[in-house]
């Protein structure tokens, strides 16, 4: 940072360069969390969602119970579990696992995106099933098997179906993403939090943190609206 | 005449409000062994507890006691929740510019704490180079930690004492710097961890916080703990839960 800028922030009390700092590291690592936890999630989710509405029940069954799972417990709970419960693992300590599981930055990792592919999972399920019945039996008539009525017909659709309610998971795991601060990362509350408990003004710290989530919001929302002025154009009114 | 006894009896009424003793309510947050704690019984009870109840029979004031969480401590002494902070709220300069503290009344040292293993000088910067440091978050400690070794060691910051525990026993952290009452309690219990450094006297030691405006409070206060301390009563009921000297 300039000499000047650093001159002006240090003459307040609170947010001195320092700070500054300690939050802008917050904030990569917040963003760093939430977007691979959602790539990841988003990648897990589509071969998932359409293994669920497969009718054998030996395929669905455990992805059904795996999302009944992570959609029906707090991820509060599951990063503890998966944090400090396999830390008491007997002897874990000892192999390479640990060399994953020791840095609190992994356990966050797994379990932010075993909770977003869950809520992923049904979304996307829930747009493969409200596929009109008639686009499918058009695909059908014009010869198309599974593969290629799945590639380019009912995905395609669901994908429009489904960006909606996605973009609302997108921002529920950032706001999600907050209790990463439990288990040792410093994200955007965990600096937050640092800067609370060091100077004791909470409405300082804690409004510049939520303005800061304020102004990620406002980012995905923007893009989330350009995706789907994109992807349902056609559903446009002529003219407009 | 019997507006005028009506009178009189309101202007007694509030001269004898005027003498009547202050009612005080003092915020602990438990459990904090020794210092404050709930007994088989359910009874608050602890070092500072038990001051306290000296402080005010020194003060002659009703004293209530209030359990606060420990976020919410500061806010909610401004907030005129309770009027005192008896918790261990160790003074420092920027907890200063928010309440107005007493005199210290007592300082407990920081403790390093580690396992068995663990053979590195914790005072030499250079040995400790790519260890991870535990600390409670806003702590002392964690001043001390974030100051002075910054530049060697990774620090990891706890709200609980028990999570930091959790991670030492799953070797996350290399070493543990807390309160030293509180490593006795939480480390030193359990097999194979020790003390592996000279504890620190860090800071100004703790005092009774309470809002900026009551100086006149604090002047009080300050006599009452001062009394406490020359009479016996402070270094009674210390012998009471300590075996080693925090008095200040």
């Amino acid at each position: 940072m300039p000499d000047f800028i650093v001159e002006w922030l240090n003459s307040n009390e609170i947010f001195t360069a320092l700070t500054l700092m300690e939050y802008w590291d917050g904030l990569v690592t917040t963003v760093h969390l939430v977007f691979l936890s959602l790539v990841i999630g988003l990648i897990v989710a589509v071969p998932l969602a359409i293994l669920r509405t497969v009718k054998n029940p030996f395929v669905s069954g455990p992805i059904w119970l795996y999302t009944y799972l992570f959609r029906g417990t707090p991820l509060l709970i599951q990063l503890y579990i998966i944090y400090y419960g396999v830390a008491q693992i007997p002897g874990i300590q000892e192999t390479f696992w640990w060399e994953i599981f020791k840095e609190p930055l992994y356990p966050a990792l797994l379990a932010f995106t075993l909770n977003t592919a869950a809520y992923t999972t049904e979304i996307i399920r829930g747009a493969i099933l409200s596929t009109p019945n008639g686009e499918i039996e058009a695909a059908k008539a014009y010869g198309m098997n599974w593969f290629l009525r799945m590639r380019r017909i009912i995905l395609p659709s669901a994908a429009r179906r489904a960006v909606q309610a996605y973009s609302n998971e997108v921002i529920f795991m950032l706001h999600a993403s907050a209790i990463a601060s439990i288990v040792t990362i410093v994200d955007l509350t965990g600096a937050a939090r640092n800067i609370y408990s060091r100077f004791y003004a909470p409405f300082d710290a804690f409004i510049f943190v939520a303005l800061i989530y304020l102004a990620l919001t406002f980012i995905l929302v923007f893009a989330f609206r350009k995706l789907e002025n994109h992807l349902l154009r056609h559903q446009r009114p002529a003219n407009s | 005449m019997k507006k005028l006894l009506i009178a009189a009896s309101c202007a007694m009424a509030m001269f004898a409000g005027g003498a009547q003793a202050q009612d005080l309510r003092i915020a602990f947050d438990v459990p904090y062994e020794p210092f404050e704690y709930k007994d088989e019984n359910g009874e608050l009870t602890g070092f500072e507890v038990e001051l306290a109840s000296a402080m005010c029979k020194e003060l002659e004031a009703n004293c209530e006691f209030v359990i606060q969480a420990w976020d919410g401590m500061i806010p909610g002494l401004l907030a005129r929740k309770f009027d005192l902070i008896m918790s261990s709220m160790s003074i420092t300069e920027e907890r200063a510019k928010r309440v107005l503290f007493s005199d210290p009344y007592y300082i407990t040292p920081g403790g390093w704490f580690g396992p068995e293993s663990f053979n590195t000088d914790v005072t030499d910067l250079e040995a400790m180079d790519g260890k991870t440091v535990g600390v409670q978050r806003g702590t002392t400690m964690d001043t001390y930690v974030t100051e002075n070794m910054h530049s060697a060691v990774t620090i990891k910051r706890y709200t609980t004492a028990e999570d930091m525990v959790l991670d030492l026993e799953g070797q996350r952290i290399d070493v543990a710097f807390v309160d030293y009452p509180v490593g006795e309690q939480t480390i030193l219990n359990r097999d194979g961890y020790k003390e592996v450094g000279e504890p620190v006297k860090l800071g100004e030691g703790v005092g009774v916080a309470m809002r900026k405006r009551d100086a006149k409070l604090a002047k009080e206060i300050n006599a009452a703990l001062k009394t406490l301390k020359e009479n016996g009563t402070y270094d009674s009921i210390m012998a009471k839960y300590f075996n080693y000297d925090i008095k200040i």
